[in-house]
């Protein structure tokens, strides 16, 4: 049987993945996807949390459903929110929106 | 027409109001017009007249009117403070009338009346307005001011009916103060009007020195009421005067002043007020001076109103300023006072109105005199015939001036008309010409025969010509009583002022009337004119009573005279006091005293004046030399007050509480009190708020400032930045926390 610390591995180098799409992409779809890939390795530590540890609580699953509910609702305001910037500004890189700045 | 007791009593007080509001009305309404003016204030004047003479007449039918409760009046809580626990009463005002109120409401009433009308006429109603005419200087034409003139003469009758009919002092010194006030208003009532001499006093100063004269007196007076009310526990007449036991505990108490009673300081007090109303020595000099007002006002101020209150309030105070005396007694301490007062005033200004040439000054000073004869008759305690002169001389002294002022307005009338004859349009550029100079007339009989006629009644009178005239009776009632009390420094003091009486009398009418005019003006007066009617008609009523007004005093002890007409005025009169004074004997040195004077004076002043020629040497002034100067000049008692009083007055004022103090001690403090706090202030401007208060608030304000400048620099705008400083706080956090022994 596989241990659990692969299963945490995974997620680790996953989340690692996410992070650095985050932080390392230019294009906001691909940075939106980067926060896809984080919450989704949370989620592989929290279905294996549930399967060693807990198996009889489903507090682990139903967790797992909760994040993927807010990733799916992120998704779809995030995406309209570059779709917005897009027409406003006709560009989706991270670094030409910089109205935020001083 | 008969009245109810109950109407009476209510006519007592509504005596004074009338004037009051026609002087509203005048001046609230109807200042416009001088018709409507002068109707509302004859108008009302002659319903006070009409309600004080109905008030008057009907206590003749009071039996024993002015005994007990016989008397006319209200009386209402004023103060409403009393309290029977703690034993204080209530402050009450109220009217009342005895016989001695009667008297005056019979003839203050009816002067006021006379003077009111003849006002008319004076203004020279009925003219047109002169365009040359400044408001405040003397008139050609109508008086520019001629509301404002009534509005006054209303508030001042107000004022002496209010003072006659009060029932206590305090009522009586508001009365007072208000004819004080009117009196600064009416002799100042040609207040623009200035002379060529810079010596000469104008209306302005002869108002403000009659006021600041009289309340001196004032003042005195208020004390002497204050201390009253302080011992007698009340100010009302009754209460105090008709009560014997109050009257002797007032006469038995010791005063804060050894040797005197309480009721001598109260009765030299009061007559100090006195000594200012009516102008006795040394308070005279206001009089003299007022006669700078219109001449109805100084008819007004010398017969009816001012003068006449401050006899009267001692007429008044009489059984409190002799409690303690009886006939053959010596005098009380204010009575000793009175009587030298008074003789001494009398004979003094007698003196000098001997060398006065202004027809007015003349008969300023004869009031003064005649004042000291009242004053001294009640010195001597002759209580009935002070009263009786206050009468008789009220009518012949208001004859007198009114008389003066017709012949003044004569004499300005020929004045203009010899004027205009001479010079045609070139009048205005003729040297002054002073119209009351009795030099400058002459001859006036003639062109104003009823003026003549009536001011030589009232000469007469005023000189005391026997058995006709009321000054006579009057006068001899006075000698007969200084006599009777055995006072014969009093009586021959009175009987010499009697005599000069005579004298500058028969001068006076002498040099107005008789002989050749002197100048053209005088050539020219006449009283042929409207505006003669009214002053006139004031003129011959006067004249009437003048004569007979002293028939009603006739003592029944006169030989062959006495007891055709009844003694009515002693009856009557002496219901006042708590006992009946004793008839008077008759004295035959008194009689005859009387008739030397009088007779005499007349004779001697006829044999001096009746060759009198223009530009003759005055004969009086080569009979005294140099002594007529001093005479003229008033024994410089102007001088004198104005070295020894009135500049160190100004230099108290001007130098030492202006200059001095004020400026100097008290501006000074404040300025360095001042100037120490800017001091002050800078130093905590410069040591502690500059750099403490205001450093410390820019501190803040610059440092904050600063910290956003440094730091902004890492606000770029861009997300992933932001992102990777979070990841590498969040690294090193999480290496300080979760790594053990690297934070410790």
């Amino acid at each position: 049987m596989v241990p659990l610390s692969w299963y945490l591995a995974l997620a680790a180098a996953l989340f690692c993945v996410g992070v650095y799409g985050v932080l390392a992409r230019k294009n906001a779809v691909a940075i939106l996807m980067s926060i896809e890939l984080m919450l989704n390795a949370v989620n592989i530590n929290l279905v294996a949390f549930w399967h060693y540890l807990t198996p009889q609580v489903p507090s682990g699953q139903m967790f797992t459903m909760i994040v993927l509910t807010v990733a799916a609702s992120e998704a779809a305001v995030g995406l309209a929110l570059i779709i917005s910037i897009y027409r406003r500004r006709n560009t989706v890189i991270a670094e030409e929106i910089d109205l935020m700045k001083w | 027409m008969s009245f109810t007791l109950d109407q009476i009593h209510t006519f007592t007080w509504l005596i004074p109001l009338p004037p009051l509001l026609a002087f509203a009305l005048i001046v609230l309404f109807t200042n416009r017009s001088k018709l409507l003016s002068h109707t509302v204030a004859i108008g009302l004047m002659g319903v006070s007249w009409v309600l004080s003479w109905i008030v008057f007449f009907n206590s003749l039918g009071v039996h024993d009117f002015g005994h007990g409760i016989d008397i006319f009046g209200i009386k209402f809580d004023w103060l409403p403070f009393g309290n029977a626990a703690t034993g204080t009463t209530p402050l009450t005002m109220g009217t009342l009338v005895d016989p001695l109120t009667g008297i005056m409401l019979f003839f203050v009433s009816l002067a006021c009346l006379l003077i009111f009308i003849y006002s008319v006429g004076y203004s020279n109603y009925g003219k047109a307005a002169d365009s040359h005419d400044q408001p405040g200087t003397p008139p050609h034409g109508v008086e520019p001011l001629y509301s404002r003139f009534f509005a006054y003469l209303s508030l001042f009758a107000f004022g002496m009916l209010l003072l006659v009919v009060a029932d206590n002092l305090l009522l009586l010194f508001v009365g007072w103060e208000i004819m004080g006030l009117c009196s600064f208003l009416l002799i100042g009532f040609w207040h623009a009007r200035d002379y060529p001499d810079p010596k000469q006093i104008t209306p302005r100063r002869a108002a403000v020195k009659a006021f600041m004269t009289t309340r001196v007196g004032d003042m005195f007076m208020l004390l002497g009421i204050v201390y009253l009310y302080a011992q007698a526990g009340t100010l009302n007449f009754r209460d105090i005067l008709h009560d014997p036991s109050v009257l002797l505990k007032l006469a038995t108490t010791p005063s804060v002043i050894t040797g005197l009673m309480v009721s001598h300081v109260v009765g030299l007090l009061l007559f100090a007020g006195t000594i200012g109303k009516s102008a006795q020595f040394p308070l005279h000099v206001w009089l003299p001076d007022a006669m700078e007002g219109p001449t109805p006002v100084s008819a007004m101020i010398h017969a009816a109103t001012m003068v006449s209150a401050g006899v009267y309030a001692m007429i008044r105070m009489f059984p409190l300023l002799s409690a303690g005396w009886e006939h053959g007694h010596p005098l009380t301490p204010p009575m000793l006072a009175m009587a030298a007062i008074g003789t001494f005033t009398a004979l003094f200004a007698a003196t000098i109105a001997v060398a006065q040439s202004d027809i007015k000054k003349v008969l300023a000073y004869s009031t003064i005199s005649q004042l000291g004869f009242m004053i001294a008759s009640l010195g001597v305690g002759a209580y009935v015939a002070a009263a009786f002169h206050l009468m008789t001389h009220a009518f012949f002294k208001a004859l007198l001036f009114l008389g003066s002022g017709s012949v003044i307005h004569g004499v300005e009338h020929g004045h203009r008309h010899a004027a205009h004859g001479a010079h045609g349009e070139h009048a205005a550029a003729a040297p002054v010409f002073d119209p009351q100079n009795m030099f400058n007339m002459g001859g006036l009989a003639k062109k104003m025969p009823i003026t003549y006629w009536t001011f030589l009644i009232g000469g007469l009178a005023l000189s005391g010509f026997p058995f006709i005239t009321a000054g006579f009776w009057s006068k001899d009632a006075i000698l007969g009583g200084a006599a009777e009390g055995g006072q014969w420094f009093v009586f021959f003091g009175l009987a010499a002022a009697a005599l000069l009486t005579a004298f500058y009398t028969m001068r006076q009418i002498i040099l107005t009337f008789h002989g050749a005019p002197r100048t053209a003006a005088a050539e020219h007066a006449t009283e042929r004119d409207s505006i003669f009617v009214p002053m006139l008609i004031a003129l011959v009523v006067l004249a009437f009573f003048a004569v007979t007004a002293g028939w009603v005093g006739i003592p029944e002890s006169f030989p062959v005279l006495g007891g055709l007409l009844p003694n009515w005025f002693h009856e009557y009169l002496g219901g006042t006091l708590i006992e009946h004074p004793p008839a008077e004997a008759f004295l035959p040195i008194a009689l005859w005293t009387s008739l030397i004077v009088a007779l005499g004076g007349l004779l001697l002043g006829w044999l001096a004046y009746r060759h009198y020629r223009k530009d003759a040497v005055d004969p009086v002034q080569r009979l005294l030399g140099p002594m007529f100067g001093v005479l003229r000049d008033k024994y410089y008692f102007d001088e004198v007050y104005e070295t020894v009083l009135v500049r160190p007055a100004y230099w108290l004022s001007e130098t030492f509480a202006s200059v001095w103090l004020d400026k100097g001690l008290i501006d000074g403090t404040l300025h360095l009190i001042g100037r120490a706090s800017m001091r002050l202030g800078q130093v905590f401007r410069d040591y502690f708020d500059l750099p403490v208060v205001n450093g410390s608030g820019d501190l803040v304000g610059n440092s904050v400032n600063r910290f956003g400048r440094a730091f902004r620099i890492i606000q770029t705008g861009k997300v992933q930045q932001y992102l990777l400083i979070v990841m590498a706080i969040v690294v090193v956090l999480g290496a300080v926390l979760l790594l053990p022994g690297l934070g410790r």
